[in-house]
């Protein structure tokens, strides 16, 4: 023990986010005391963010199995197989806490962090999406924030050179202190040469590649397993400095030496370092890992081994190297200027040591170190339910038009076209379906396959009824893949909640993780890789309950594709699936009467089911010329999209007459999409939604350059779309170009 | 034909192009290391991709302007062989001397991604044959610095040679300096080299090459190269 090691306090254990409960279990572990180098160890590895202690419990009952499910949760990212010999490796991980600190770092690490998930498994990343989530915009922080955000992930994944094709961007003033940034990287592999971390082998080389390691991003992980108070801000030096140009190396040299048959586990340092890694790939194997801290290489001179071992620099991998492999592996990482250094050895003793300087910093029961991790059963109580809202009973004294136009131009439907085209969407030439549409489709390598992907869930919904709000996050990301033709095959959850031991949070927490679990079976449509994010709360106040839903779904041919934009002048428009007016928890009811309350939709998700099958199966069959998802915002909102992107209005049937009108336009009844049809294939498509049993409606004709509801005002398409257009650059100043 | 696409540590849009001259000529093009100090024997074309070569670090291009094989590349050109630089391609051969000028941060300092009009200023070089002098052609760009800057003298003369191959218009085809997406002089996208035998430009024709992706008005770019080619 160096002398000028700071002695362990209660203090000490405290600042290390250990509660004292927590600190004796480490007593009883380990029999003795923990060095400073434990006890920083023990904090990175049982912090929430890396033990899930809090949601582990209650994750168990997610459906993850299904025949085309290669990997489930657990490893760096799932793994689907896709068919003709290739598989998609997927995940969506949280960088909430340090973009809320340094938007430009911090987003930019998340969309690196992703990236190499992927890679470590051996994929190629040939897609990126994110959904983000702001404050009120009246808020002073929230520009500064959404500048910072964007321009971190256009910063990384465009000098990556990975297309960012899609995702969400909603505002809300419970983001105020917490914004969210949850980053999803899609990849593609050959489904018999996938990666995993587990080591196999004793006496083997254990190597790192990548950059040097630093002091930055120390306890990051820990940062963000708690919630902000004043001063933030100060929490500055925890925030991880990106460097896109040493990912896209660290990439090319890492399927290289894969390729060439040299690597036998491989684990990225994420959070936590080269601590995580380390336990992981010795854990997972059953084997020892025993590290010489003085063969790491590093940035900074008279780095401590605590400081080593919890670094959270960026861009850093560690393999076990296949034996004789050692020779090409370097010269491949040379090849590419990156650093390749043995730091240690595979061993049969089960134990995690470090050494450093000729002194054994570390010596821990490598498997304990994870599976004896605190798990937490944490007290909940459920949501209350919320009525039924009555139409009736709402006073509205906007007109159909004027509500139109007011939802269009406001924040969360206003067009989010300032900040894709930050984003290189179209390098590798394989963006079939760009941003805007309801999922994005990206061509599997010369076709004709095309992976189809999304990102879904409504706050509002879940805040108010987590069961049900956890059920649709899952049913609107399927849906949204039905919309575009694809089978959807699996999904990535990415958890962001406030603060767990409060019970009506937990209660949150547990409520959409049912909801989830139910809609992932119903539609068969299995869990296989998520992230968990909890404490997003500033001065006691949480966020909206916010489990985002990143879906991935298989086109066999993306040349029968669908899309939202009207195709013609004289096409029938149909609604299927049933319209009740449901406005509890509504886009209109927030945004035009300021009330968020009532029972949010429910999902009938045997109805979504069949009501998706029969779209799919229209769509495949060519009988439909534009499909739609209807989802916030109802069918008005829908189908001024559907103008908004072809430049064709529509002249619309007044609602029935048993309906208050304000209910059928803007109501939120799940399971629905709008098509179009060709005249001649009218009668065959309500045939089939007749014999599928699934209601289908006529709600007009499209044509003219206006959108026109019978008996009220016309509105011409192009004045919605500068509606549209101008929200978001004027509120970024940046005028309209 | 035989075309080199030159790989630096950063480039990204290596495969893109790669693939484009694939479906166009019918040939794979060789894939060069920025370290190697030779061109494959028989060379008719080097294409320097997009992409952020050296992490777009120090300036854009600048590193990689100094690699071993942009010797061989000089030499090239010099010989009046065909050299076509996109985005990073184009920065890298400005930064090299090969073409005049420079390209620098967008006008309003964001990174745009999105289609492009632009006009082909004439069509009698290696580059343009197969479209119509004139023609309104639609590329995406995507760039970061793509603003393309040179002394006023510099300028005079491009334009008094005819060197401006492609420039940014608005939809009615027109040129409007002050509305340029990136705030490029002259609204220039792309120049060539006295000899017309080196481009450089900054938006992407090999991203509009396959219908099933999007529009195919980047195809003739690469067919006329292959149509110079052949008939030399």
């Amino acid at each position: 023990m160096i002398p000028s090691e700071p002695k362990i306090t209660p203090e000490l254990v405290a600042e290390h986010g250990l509660k004292p409960d927590e600190y004796e279990r480490i007593l009883k572990l380990i029999g003795r005391e923990p060095t400073f180098t434990e006890l920083g160890i023990f904090s990175a590895m049982w912090n929430e963010h890396c033990s899930y202690k809090s949601s582990r419990l209650h994750l168990r009952g997610l459906p993850t199995k299904a025949p085309w499910v290669i990997q489930g949760p657990g490893e760096n990212a799932g793994v689907i197989d896709i068919g003709d010999g290739k598989a998609a490796v997927f995940k969506m991980e949280s960088h909430n806490h340090p973009s809320y600190i340094e938007p430009y770092q911090g987003a930019g690490t998340g969309v690196g962090g992703i990236l190499r998930d992927v890679f470590t498994m051996g994929a190629r990343p040939i897609a990126a999406l994110n959904a983000l989530r702001f404050g009120d915009p009246k808020h002073p922080r929230t520009r500064h924030l959404v500048g910072g955000v964007v321009a971190g992930i256009a910063g990384y994944g465009n000098s990556f050179g990975v297309p960012t094709v899609g995702g969400l961007v909603g505002f809300h003033t419970r983001y105020d202190g917490n914004n969210l940034v949850n980053a999803m990287a899609v990849g593609l592999a050959d489904a018999d040469k996938i990666f995993y971390a587990k080591a196999t082998g004793v006496g083997l080389p254990v190597v790192y590649l990548g950059s040097k390691t630093g002091r930055d991003g120390i306890h990051g992980a820990t940062m963000a397993s708690a919630e902000f108070g004043e001063g933030a801000e100060e929490k500055r030096p925890t925030v991880q400095v990106g460097d896109p140009f040493a990912e896209k190396l660290l990439l090319e040299a890492c399927l290289e030496i894969m390729e060439a048959g040299c690597v036998v586990a491989i684990q990225d340092m994420g959070a936590a370092g080269l601590t995580c890694s380390a336990v992981e790939m010795g854990a997972k194997g059953d084997l020892g890992i025993e590290l010489d801290l003085d063969k790491l290489p590093c940035r900074e001179t008279g780095m401590s081994a605590y400081e080593m071992m919890l670094s959270e620099s960026q861009e850093r991998m560690l393999m076990v190297i296949a034996p004789g492999k050692e020779e090409q592996a370097e010269a491949i990482f040379l090849k590419w200027g990156l650093d390749f250094a043995i730091v240690g050895y595979t061993t049969d003793t089960l134990r995690f040591v470090v050494r450093h300087k000729g002194e054994i910093k570390a010596d821990l029961p490598i498997k304990e170190l994870g599976d004896e991790a605190p798990l937490y059963d944490r007290p909940w109580v459920e949501t209350p339910k919320q009525q039924r809202i009555d139409p009736a009973s709402l006073d509205i004294t906007a007109t159909l038009p004027g509500a139109l136009e007011r939802l269009i131009g406001s924040p969360d439907f206003a067009s989010k076209r300032w900040i894709w085209e930050q984003y290189d969407h179209l390098i590798l030439n394989n963006t079939v379906q760009r941003p805007g549409g309801d999922a994005a489709v990206v061509r599997v390598e010369d076709g004709p396959k095309g992976l189809a992907m999304t990102c879904d869930v409504t706050p509002r919904y879940c805040e108010a009824d987590p069961f049900e709000g956890g059920k649709q996050a899952v049913a609107e990301a399927w849906r949204n893949l039905t919309a575009v033709g694809a089978r959807p095959l699996a999904l990535t959850d990415n958890l962001n909640f406030g603060n767990p031991e409060k019970p009506e949070i937990m209660g949150q927490l547990v409520g959409c993780l049912r909801g989830i679990g139910a809609a992932a079976l119903e539609l068969d449509f299995p869990v296989v890789s998520g992230n968990v994010s909890l404490y997003n709360e500033t001065n006691g106040r949480g966020i909206l309950p916010t489990p985002t839903i990143g879906g991935v779904g298989v086109l066999d041919d993306i040349e029968k594709m669908a899309t939202l934009d009207f195709k013609a002048n004289g096409e029938t428009i149909l609604v299927l699936g049933a319209t009740t007016g449901w406005l509890g928890q509504s886009a209109f009811l927030s945004e035009i009467l300021d009330r968020e309350d009532g029972a949010p939709p429910p999902v009938d998700l045997a109805l979504e089911r069949k009501t998706g099958d029969l779209v799919r199966g229209l769509i495949n069959d060519g009988l439909v010329t534009a499909v739609h998802d209807v989802s916030d915002g109802g069918l008005l909102v829908a189908l001024t999209e559907m103008a908004l992107a072809s430049g064709i209005g529509a002249n619309l049937a007044a609602p029935p007459p048993d309906m208050n009108p304000f209910a059928f336009w803007f109501g939120e009844d799940q399971a629905r999409y709008i098509v179009t049809v060709e005249s001649s294939a009218k009668a065959l498509v309500l045939r089939r939604a007749e014999l599928a049993g699934i209601p289908v409606a006529k709600l007009g004709t499209t044509g003219g350059d206006r959108l026109h509801i019978a008996g009220e005002r016309p509105i011409v398409v192009d004045a919605l779309r500068e509606r549209h257009e101008a929200w978001l650059p004027i509120y970024m100043g940046a005028g309209l170009m | 034909m035989k075309s080199a696409v030159l790989v630096f540590p950063g480039s990204n849009r290596e495969g893109d192009v790669a693939r484009a001259l694939h479906m166009v000529s019918g040939v794979k093009p060789a894939m060069v290391w920025h370290a190697d100090t030779a061109l494959p024997p028989g060379t008719d074309l080097v294409v320097l991709p997009g992409g952020f070569s050296y992490g777009d670090y120090l300036r854009c291009g600048a590193i990689a302007a100094r690699a071993p094989i942009m010797e061989a590349v000089r030499a090239h050109a010099a010989r009046g062989g065909l050299v076509l630089g996109i985005c990073n391609g184009f920065q890298i051969l400005c930064e090299s001397g090969l073409l005049p000028g420079v390209l620098v941060r967008n006008a309003r300092l964001r990174f745009i991604c999105r289609e492009a009009l632009l006009k082909v200023e004439r069509n009698d070089t290696p580059f343009t044959r197969r479209y119509a002098r004139g023609a309104i052609v639609r590329y995406p760009v995507a760039h970061g610095e793509g603003n393309y800057t040179a002394d006023a003298a510099t300028l005079k003369r491009l334009e008094e040679e005819g060197r401006v191959l492609f420039r940014y218009v608005m939809p009615d085809g027109h040129r409007d300096d002050a509305q340029v997406l990136n705030g490029a002089a002259n609204s220039i996208a792309g120049i060539v080299s006295e000899k017309l035998n080196v481009l450089g430009l900054m938006p992407h024709p090999e991203n509009h090459v396959d219908p099933v992706v999007g529009p195919t008005d980047g195809r003739a770019l690469f067919e006329s190269i292959v149509g110079a080619l052949e008939k030399a």
